[in-house]
């Protein structure tokens, strides 16, 4: 495993929630990370952000260890759930919510 | 080149035989889309696993050229 993806592995393996996002909650960079942003603090929970503009390995290197191509990336409990695209489908399903709750994660 | 609509819908039909794709152009500059698209390939799979199937499609243009593409994926009933 390369140092990269031990990095990014250890990231999601150490915190429940994790946005992958370009910019920061408070700045994001980006429209569907800001869109991220917004459906998380609906659903209440703690997470951690991280901003792949300030970290040029972990940008590339996430999109290979999710084999997934863009950014923002939805990660709980070690288990990559999507993009913004999918986190705003299963929000306005609630699964997002029951996904979050079942999960047991702490709530912000 | 920003990918054009019918670019973008060719590579996903395509890769998908029967698939629909409705495209709305976000901001009206053909560069921002968002896709609705229904296939039957879709059905029995996660939803990463159906968004998957389209940024195949695209083959690697997702995130590159392609920055703006929202997607949303529906299996025909």
């Amino acid at each position: 495993m390369s140092d990269v993806n031990a990095r990014i592995s250890d990231l999601v393996t150490s915190n429940d929630v994790v946005l992958f996002m370009k910019g920061t909650p408070l700045f994001p960079q980006c429209g569907f990370s800001s869109r991220a942003i917004a459906i998380l603090d609906h659903c209440g929970v703690a997470y951690e952000s991280v901003d792949v503009l300030q970290d040029m390995e972990i940008r590339q290197g996430i999109k290979t260890f999710s084999d997934w191509p863009t950014i923002p990336q939805l990660y709980v409990k070690g288990e990559f759930v999507g993009g913004s695209d999918i986190m705003m489908e299963m929000f306005e399903a609630g699964e997002l919510q029951a996904m979050l709750n079942e999960s047991g994660v702490k709530t912000a | 080149m920003p990918m054009t609509a019918r670019e973008i819908t060719e590579a996903i039909t395509a890769a998908l035989p029967g698939a629909v794709v409705e495209l709305r152009d976000l901001a009206g500059d053909d560069d921002h889309w968002a896709a609705t698209v229904t296939a039957p390939q879709f059905a029995g799979l996660s939803r990463v696993a159906q968004h998957k199937l389209i940024y195949n499609a695209l083959g690697g243009r997702m995130g590159g050229v392609l920055h703006a593409l929202q997607v949303t994926t529906v299996v025909p009933k």
